[in-house]
């Protein structure tokens, strides 16, 4: 074994990540450290933590992007290693790099591969010179409209422009024609612009509803790199993943191999170590392209869990502290299949936007084949600063089918009251035709949810049953406030003996 | 007891009379045979004959929600005893006030006091999580007032503006 295990942990995150990477902290007998915001006192990786800093104010520049307030929690907490989660300074080269200069292990690649792989443009580069396949369009960022125009013209319409430091959707625009060139590409330098400070924008053939496909691989700081199989990503809502599974329904063990070789030579020529995604985008025929390669954790990393039997969070803490690879690509193996869904405080019935604030009842699923990553619990309220990820429900089983099943079966037993969430949404992709027939491409979605929902026959039935349940918690209400306890429904059992104290002491607690 | 019980808009009468382990019960004259155990706040196992149930009790700002299974009824118990009554259907008449859908921060104000807005047409924008969300007019006619301001944080069913 090469180097030594550290003591101590810093996490850079909040939410259901942070629980995950404290988790395989204290799996390995490694303390954790939180930092959180003014509005994260009561999230539950503070409740969960060995020590908890306050980092300042709920905006993410003041908190959890502020490198120099995280590297002062680590050095006030003596911790000897910062994991930074996804998101937030996860993909931050200055970052990186900071922590090297503060002698601070930071768990991911170094900040010269970030750094390479943090603009689209120069990793294209980078790419083409390893022979990685791509895309037709510029590698370099568009100089003047009228290059956008040739180059447009050379490749054919459709095409797409794309912010170079972009991500999540922010500064992309499709062009269906030459018209309307000039003005998606004065929107998406604005936007990129606005959101990324650096109005570069690059262009590349629009592929119609392609698949997003993506590799995971692994790379020690021995020079060993291993994939891990792929995950198929192509259900996408504005440009975000919702649904992530593993295996890809088209991929064979044969286009694995390919797609695997190219991604660990993607890592190779970025000098990549740590655990890293390359993106691809598959087209009809199966031809894959190079879409980009993510520098940190994936939100989906569990699937690949689920299937490869390996645990990424302690194998990047093992890599980052200078350990080998102890297994070899042969003695990877993909068995069963598991899909993702990503539960997010979102409400259906108003076009999936956000929706914060107090989550009143929480009925979790277990069970065989399901895993639950959570940040969220009852009596919490969601804050409207952040991402609106509150956990991630994967059915894990022998075969497609069957984790359907599981899944399904979880997202029945979900239950989150007080806020909308988006579990009914999964509920109709697990039943859709075209999802159990596993036929996805990015469009998916959106066709979706052009669909009309068909509404349900009113179920007589269960319409009786509410009714007599609505009547019945009144009844139980009632008969609780007059009795100063909340008593069991069926009419026996009434508590009599205890003291008014204890009584209201109860109540406090029911609360 | 007895309660008038609407379910998605639907009226019932719901006479419950508790009768050992069990409720004796009858929802709009018929007879039905309830046994229920409350099996934590909110969240009552039903058996209706030999059928069970578990149902899911949700209160959101002042509203009700029942869920069985994954169905949602927006439920509203009334004793009739008690002499409020709701007013019956949907008001387009007089003036409509818009609330904050989410609790989140007024970014952008569309119009101003005394313009004429149509129906759908955007009155302001609300931010939360990232996401900007315009709030529109519920129908055509005129700001009669806005009561929030641009940068001001604002809670779920904050009244934000009365179109009349």
């Amino acid at each position: 074994m090469f180097g030594k295990m550290f003591n101590k942990i810093l996490i850079a995150n909040r939410g259901e990540i942070a629980v995950r990477v404290l988790r395989a902290c204290h799996e390995m007998g490694i303390a954790a450290v939180a930092v959180y915001s003014d509005v994260d006192r009561a999230s539950l990786h503070v409740r969960k933590a060995d020590e908890a800093y306050p980092i300042g104010a709920a905006a993410a520049a003041e908190s959890y992007l502020n490198i120099e307030k995280v590297l002062d929690v680590a050095a006030r907490s003596g911790a000897d290693a910062v994991h930074p989660g996804y998101g937030f300074l996860s993909e931050n080269a200055k970052f990186a790099q900071a922590c090297a200069d503060a002698g601070v292990k930071f768990i991911g690649p170094s900040a010269a591969a970030i750094d390479a792989m943090g603009s689209k443009t120069r990793a294209r580069q980078a790419m083409e010179r390893a022979g990685v396949p791509f895309v037709p369009g510029t590698s370099r960022g568009l100089e003047s409209f009228e290059q956008a125009e040739q180059v447009a013209a050379r490749i054919g319409y459709p095409v797409m422009l794309k912010a170079a430091a972009g991500g999540g959707g922010k500064g992309m625009r499709l062009v269906h024609a030459p018209e309307a060139l000039q003005s998606a590409l004065e929107g998406a330098r604005s936007e990129a612009e606005r959101s990324f400070g650096d109005g570069e924008v690059y262009l590349e053939k629009a592929m119609v509803n392609p698949r997003h496909i993506e590799m995971q691989v692994l790379a020690d700081e021995h020079g060993n790199i291993v994939y891990l199989g792929e995950r198929e990503c192509s259900l996408q809502r504005r440009h975000q993943k919702v649904v992530e599974e593993s295996p890809s329904p088209m991929v064979d063990a044969e286009m694995r191999r390919r797609m695997g070789e190219v991604a660990v030579r993607v890592a190779r020529a970025a000098g990549y170590t740590n655990a890293g995604t390359v993106e691809f985008l598959v087209d009809q025929q199966k031809n894959f392209y190079f879409l980009e390669m993510n520098t940190r954790l994936q939100v989906e990393h569990p699937v690949t869990e689920l299937v490869t039997g390996l645990d990424l969070v302690q194998l990047q803490i093992r890599i980052a502290a200078g350990e080998r690879l102890a297994f070899t690509q042969d003695e990877v193996q993909i068995r069963g299949h598991a899909i993702e869904c990503r539960i997010y405080a979102e409400d259906p019935d108003n076009d999936y936007f956000p929706s914060p604030g107090k989550i009143t009842l929480l009925l979790e699923p277990s069970g065989p084949g399901v895993r639950r990553d959570s940040g969220m619990y009852e009596g919490w309220t969601v804050p409207m600063d952040y991402d609106p990820l509150l956990a991630k429900l994967i059915g894990y089983g022998a075969d497609r089918s069957q984790a359907m099943g599981r899944l399904r079966r979880a997202l029945n037993e979900y239950f989150v009251g007080g806020i909308k969430t988006n579990i009914s949404l999964f509920l109709r992709i697990l039943s859709d035709p075209d999802f159990r027939a596993a036929k996805l491409d990015t469009g998916f979605l959106d066709r979706l949810l052009e669909k009309k929902r068909a509404e349900p026959p009113t179920d007589a039935k269960a319409t009786e049953v509410a009714a007599i349940a609505a009547g019945l918690f009144a009844a139980l209400g009632a008969s609780a406030a007059a009795a100063g306890e909340r008593s069991p429904a069926s009419g026996v059992s009434q508590p009599s003996a205890a003291s008014n104290w204890k009584i209201a002491a109860h109540k406090e607690a029911m609360r | 007891m007895t309660y008038d019980i609407a379910i998605d808009g639907n009226n019932h009468r719901l006479e419950l009379n508790r009768a050992e382990s069990r409720w004796s019960c009858r929802l709009d004259g018929r007879e039905v045979e309830v046994d229920a155990v409350l099996a934590r706040p909110d969240v009552l196992s039903l058996r209706i004959g030999n059928q069970a149930y578990e149902v899911k009790c949700e209160r959101v700002a002042g509203s009700l929600y029942l869920w069985v299974g994954s169905a949602r009824f927006a439920a509203e118990v009334r004793d009739p005893r008690s002499l409020r009554r709701r007013v019956p259907g949907v008001d387009d008449h007089g003036p409509k006030k818009l609330t904050a859908p989410m609790p989140g921060k007024i970014v952008r104000l569309l119009v101003g006091q005394g313009d004429e807005v149509a129906a759908g047409s955007g009155v302001l924008v609300v931010e939360a999580m990232k996401m900007q969300n315009e709030i529109k007019s519920p129908k055509k006619g005129t700001i009669r007032k806005i009561l929030v301001s641009e940068g001001a944080a604002v809670n779920a069913g904050d009244v934000l503006a009365i179109v009349e």
